[in-house]
């Protein structure tokens, strides 16, 4: 992790740059997924509205739009800071994928943010202004917006893990996007859209489920608390099952393109055929990695050590050794130099296209060509192990914990519930629903270091590390603006919790 | 103009919303508070484009020097 000594640049640059990204993105990522799970909530509590013209969802729905505002007016524009930090931090990386990801992020902002914007306001201000079936219709286009914002900025993220449909450009310096489709359909973006959004769909339940359980703990809003109960209970099992789903295809995306993050996770230093999952070191699920992998309980499933070394696939298919790769990654860097030089003093067509084969064909290796010692290939193993597992552990404790609730919420079984309802059971039930809600939270972040930090030492996967791609600034301006983020964040926060707490204890003006 | 037109009651819709908000008087100050920061002073004081600023006009010469000086 700290390493890069024998660049000129100074050196804390890339590690404050890179806990400056993290801490700005962690930060935002604690707004967004409330914000996608409450749009699926209130969505739910307003056509149950619709369909019935009870007075009493009516006001349900105002009130869980209410949260829901409270916690889009804190999150937005908490991304634009990132995008910020590659134009300023991470030059070499913003120029050299500028037209891939600038596609995508344009086509959020103007799109989706547009579409949020617009029938947020039909949602607040349009009650009665509006018919019932389209301020229901707004509801869900506001929810839907932000859903599909968040399907653009994971195409953008999706592309640094597998970087396809773009072909590099050694006039401009830049990947060009050669096909959209490749880049917006990405089989790796489609199963990291579906897994995220279900995940945030979790944490729009543990807090609708937490909200009600404050109120049964201290015995007010009790149609409130048991209706909300039960479709935040459902709406969480259902999102927990699905974030499980979308998890194993998404391990599968890793292990195809990304096996050093996958071995990572794991701490798997050598591989081989039907390995067994690692629930903590001594403790096994046999043969469940390579189910997970490869949907194949006997699926080979490579190491630290094999993807080092080099290894060959059960399908006969070799990959080179971390050696091989920096030889051939050199190899594409001193092509593009003197592809460069060659093109600056005119030299003939032979001699540029020569380079240029060159380059094309090394270039899927051209990151390696800034490696010096394998092992910087490498990720933190430690933090992806166990933020790995903090992430399954707990959504795992999420599929049990809603089938308990939406279980205890209809009364069901019959013969535990005879004597009792869940709006009267002891305290301490509530406080383990309230208790969650942040833990719902370290399961979401934990999601994102496994992908950020499995990642490493890459900004694009193979193709660009981190002190390639970052600015050669002063480690003291990127340290400065990082406690500034950590101060105008964390007064952010303190402010929507504030806020947040102020208007539930208030409750729904039913 | 006409009361029944689309573009008035639009016009209403932010107009009566607006002037009605309680809570919404607060978020949108915190909003407006924070694009401030965001933009007038973090964006020109702290995260100046920094290739406009060192490329000279070339972007691509300058990002080729720095990836293949890197890469020594």
């Amino acid at each position: 992790m700290f390493n890069n000594l024998l660049l000129d640049i100074d050196a804390g640059t890339i590690d404050w740059s890179r806990a400056q990204f993290a801490l700005t993105a962690i930060y935002h990522w604690l707004f967004v997924p409330l914000t996608l799970g409450l749009a699926v909530i209130m969505g739910i509590v307003e056509t149950i509205y619709y369909r019935t013209k009870e007075q009493f969802w009516k006001d349900a729905a105002v009130f869980w739009q209410k949260l829901f505002g409270i916690n889009f007016a804190m999150g937005v524009a908490t991304g634009i800071i990132l995008e910020f930090e590659f134009g300023t931090n991470w030059s070499n990386y913003s120029w050299f994928v500028g037209d891939i990801f600038g596609a995508p992020l344009a086509v959020e902002g103007i799109v989706a943010f547009f579409m949020e914007s617009t029938f947020v306001a039909v949602m607040y201000f349009g009650w009665k202004k509006v018919s019932p079936g389209f301020h229901l219709a707004s509801t869900w286009l506001t929810g839907l917006g932000a859903t599909i914002s968040a399907w653009w900025i994971l195409v953008a993220n999706a592309w640094m893990q597998y970087p396809v449909g773009c072909a590099f450009n050694p006039d401009t310096m830049r990947n060009e996007m050669v096909s959209f489709a490749e880049v917006a359909l990405s089989p790796f973006a489609v199963g990291k859209f579906c897994h995220t959004v279900t995940s945030s769909w979790i944490i729009g339940a543990v807090f609708c489920v937490g909200v009600c359980s404050w109120y049964m703990l201290k015995r007010r809003e009790p149609r409130l608390s048991i209706e909300s109960m039960k479709i935040g209970a459902a709406v969480g099992l259902v999102a927990s099952l699905l974030a499980a789903a979308t998890g194993h295809k998404s391990a599968q995306d890793v292990a195809a393109v990304q096996p050093m993050k996958l071995a990572a996770m794991e701490a798997l230093y050598d591989g081989g055929n039907g390995v067994g999952l690692k629930v903590v070191e001594g403790i096994e699920v046999p043969n469940a990695l390579s189910f997970m992998a490869t949907n194949d309980f006997e699926g080979y499933v490579p190491g630290i050590n094999n993807i080092l070394n080099g290894y060959t696939t059960p399908d006969g298919k070799v990959e080179p050794s971390v050696e091989e790769k920096i030889e051939r990654g050199k190899q594409a860097i001193a092509a593009l130099a003197a592809y460069r030089k060659a093109k600056q003093e005119g030299a003939e067509d032979s001699t540029l296209n020569q380079q240029l084969s060159i380059l094309n064909e090394n270039m899927p290796y051209f990151g390696y060509g800034y490696i010096r010692d394998k092992a910087e290939v490498v990720p933190p193993i430690a933090v992806n192990f166990w933020a790995f597992r903090v992430m399954v552990g707990l959504g795992g404790l999420f599929i049990l914990f809603f089938a308990v609730v939406l279980a205890g919420a209809y009364g069901w079984p019959k013969a535990l519930w005879r004597d009792r309802t869940i709006t009267g059971l002891p305290k301490w039930h509530y406080w383990i629903a309230i208790a969650l809600i942040p833990l719902a939270y370290i399961a979401s972040e934990s999601g994102w270091l496994v992908a950020e930090f499995g990642r490493q030492p890459w900004t694009i996967q193979d193709m660009l590390p981190t002190w390639a791609a970052v600015s050669d600034l002063q480690s003291s301006s990127v340290m400065i603006t990082f406690f500034l983020f950590l101060i105008l964040f964390t007064t952010m926060l303190a402010v929507e919790i504030n806020i947040m707490l102020k208007q539930i204890k208030k409750g729904p003006q039913l | 103009m006409n009361k029944d037109s689309f573009l008035y009651k639009a016009f209403d819709l932010y107009y009566d919303g607006f002037r009605s908000m309680r809570l919404g008087k607060t978020l949108w100050a915190i909003i407006l508070i924070k694009l401030f920061i965001i933009f007038a002073i973090l964006k020109v004081f702290f995260f100046p484009n920094f290739l406009k600023e060192h490329a000279q006009g070339d972007e691509s010469g300058y990002v080729a020097t720095e990836l293949v000086e890197r890469a020594h």
